[in-house]
């Protein structure tokens, strides 16, 4: 138990690593803009005044080194700092509450497709697997290829060209507030949630797969089916085992995925998610807001892979055994 | 008879490239063979546009929001532009900036990664560090963000994603280069005193081509579809330039009037990296004995 234990220390560790490596690279890309962030903004008739101010006003005119520091403990304790935007005014809008209502959005469309594609994906791929090279597996595998070589604004389009234009079944746009009931929000939401599920399913069919026909392949399981066992006791007792691993990977890896998705599926269906928030701020160049937006991005995908990890390292049966 | 027959295993017989090439494609699935009539097909348009296209890329020609009629076969878009000359100007933009991006990310994570594999000294040590960094980003949002911060021109956009993408291109270029080098062929090179430019020309970049030429394939259509979605978010290719991701956004509104204009470019996008993904999927299967076996 105990290697078991130190190896996931270890992981933990250079997860951990890698989010500040990630966090000072995120932060730092502001400064190596050529001219400044402000010279940028305020275009090239600015004064050294105007620029000194802008600077001042944002706090931008303070080592970075010093500002990097204010950001990340700010970070840890869930304060983003303050929008670019509105900034003249006297009401300071802080990055935090514009993205918490977002957030909570946006982890509502992922929970929703994760809840309908892991399960779906996980069976197609066992079946394309169990019986490859059949009319099954070659029809999913074409199928799933195209899928993913199609931009996901393309499978989006069509479904809500197919679904809610030509037949009114759903929701065409996905505007939701804070006052919409959750089975309205989940309604409004159902179009968005098929399109991910579509581009994930295909992803994680895939892989799943591969990983099944990888494992069925190795020598042990040929030897657990020569020796007369039925094929349940063959999948249950001998592959099981070791397939948590690449299970666990291959979901990970899918909702991971779904992060980068949920940006092009949430501006298609005006669903106002993190996703959507980010492509504005990008317009309008609010960096606090984009900078944020980034972080927790980057986080979601090295959270969700460490927990892939993670769990292999656990249920290996390698080590879980150790001489 | 008085002449010899001439032997059959003589190394004179060998088949010529065309040849080889001939009994290769006899082989070919009908899927393979699918995607490089299309993929032809695009090039064709792409490089003859300018011939081909009725009208011109950016000059309103018509109303605006025309239905798809003789003149105009797909319609016109927003300020009266004829939408079929736009799909194909935008096959000559759309994948003319993601070939430039994709062999710059080749060009830099290519020549890295060989060098990080042959000499394994420090340089491979901090560049294997930083492209784990990197990679834990996803490139859609670290592209966005830094296309905030550096401005839309199309040289940043290209930079960009080339440099970003080259870390992939790195990572597969030095794990095969490793794998490669560390064969008896290429410590007998050594042995007898061939220098470096010799080992990683002769002895290592032959035998890594393959899966690098499928992962030109394949960053290719990974590049060309973040370009399309950057597009699409309106930070990507800017107007007037035709484009297929921003043709899809301009014209988004019209699908809820039950038209179907936007899908035509994103159809376009789609049959393309499906066509590239097939031609792929087939080279892999000859190329790295990737196949399932029976």
């Amino acid at each position: 138990m105990n290697s078991v234990l130190r190896t996931v220390i270890q992981r933990l560790g250079l997860g951990l690593l890698t989010l500040l490596a990630v966090s000072v690279i995120i932060f730092s890309t502001l400064e190596f803009l050529p001219g400044g962030y402000a010279e940028n903004i305020l275009g090239q008739g600015a004064t050294k005044e105007n620029v000194a101010n802008f600077n001042k006003e944002l706090g931008l005119d303070r080592p970075a080194t010093v500002r990097y520091f204010e950001w990340i403990g700010g970070v840890v304790q869930g304060d983003f700092g303050n929008s670019y935007s509105g900034l003249n005014g006297k009401i300071k809008r802080s990055v935090t509450g514009v993205i918490a209502p977002r957030f909570y959005n946006t982890f509502f469309l992922a929970a929703m497709t994760a809840v309908v594609a892991i399960p779906i994906a996980l069976a197609l791929g066992l079946l394309a697997a169990l019986y490859r090279n059949s009319w099954f597996d070659r029809t999913v595998n074409a199928l799933t290829l195209t899928t993913i070589a199609s931009p996901e604004f393309f499978v989006a389009y069509l479904l809500m060209y197919f679904l809610a234009i030509k037949n009114r079944w759903f929701y065409s746009l996905s505007t939701v507030d804070v006052n919409t009931p959750f089975w309205e929000h989940v309604s409004r939401g159902l179009l968005p949630a098929l399109t991910l599920t579509l581009v994930i399913i295909a992803h994680m069919m895939r892989m799943t797969r591969a990983s099944i026909i990888n494992l069925l392949s190795s020598p042990y399981i040929e030897m657990a089916r020569l020796k007369g066992l039925t094929p349940s006791q063959v999948i249950l007792k001998h592959a099981l085992p070791n397939a948590w691993a690449p299970i666990a990977t291959v979901i990970a890896f899918n909702l991971a995925y779904l992060v980068v998705g949920v940006v092009v599926v949430e501006v298609v269906f005006v669903y106002p998610g993190i996703g959507q928030l980010m492509v504005d701020s990008v317009s309008t160049r609010d960096m606090p807001v984009v900078q944020a937006c980034a972080l927790i991005f980057a986080a979601t995908y090295i959270l969700l892979n460490l927990l892939a990890d993670i769990v292999a390292i656990i249920t290996n049966p390698r080590l879980l055994h150790p001489k | 008879m008085t002449t010899e027959p001439q032997d059959i295993r003589s190394i004179r017989t060998r088949r010529s490239f065309v040849q080889n090439a001939k009994r290769l494609l006899k082989t070919a699935p009908i899927s393979a063979w699918f995607g490089m009539i299309v993929i032809a097909f695009y090039l064709f348009i792409a490089i003859f546009a300018p011939v081909l296209a009725p009208f011109s890329e950016s000059d309103a020609i018509g109303k605006a929001y025309e239905q798809p009629s003789l003149a105009h076969w797909f319609g016109t878009d927003q300020i009266g532009r004829d939408v079929l000359s736009r799909v194909m100007y935008g096959a000559r933009n759309t994948i003319g900036i993601a070939l430039l991006t994709v062999m710059i990310s080749f060009a830099i994570g290519g020549v890295l990664g060989v060098y990080a594999a042959v000499t394994r000294g420090w340089l491979d040590q901090i560049l294997s560090r930083l492209v784990d960094v990197l990679m834990s980003i996803p490139v859609l949002i670290f592209s966005l963000m830094l296309l905030a911060m550096f401005g839309k021109e199309l040289y940043n956009l290209i930079l960009i994603l080339a440099v970003l993408d080259s870390t992939r291109v790195y990572r597969l270029a030095r794990n095969t280069a490793l794998s490669v080098a560390v064969q008896d062929f290429v410590e007998a090179a050594r042995l007898r005193g061939e220098k470096l430019p010799w080992i990683v020309l002769r002895e290592i970049v032959p035998n890594i081509l393959p899966p690098l030429i499928a992962e030109f394939g394949l960053r290719f259509c990974f590049v060309f579809l973040t370009i399309s979605a950057l597009s699409f978010l309106g930070v990507g290719i800017q107007p007037p330039t035709a484009d297929w991701g921003s043709m899809v956004a301009e014209s988004k509104t019209l699908i809820t009037y039950g038209r179907i204009q936007p899908l035509i470019p994103a159809a376009s996008i789609a049959l393309l990296t499906v066509a590239v993904n097939f031609v792929v999927d087939w080279f892999l299967q000859k190329t790295s004995g990737l196949r399932d076996e029976k």
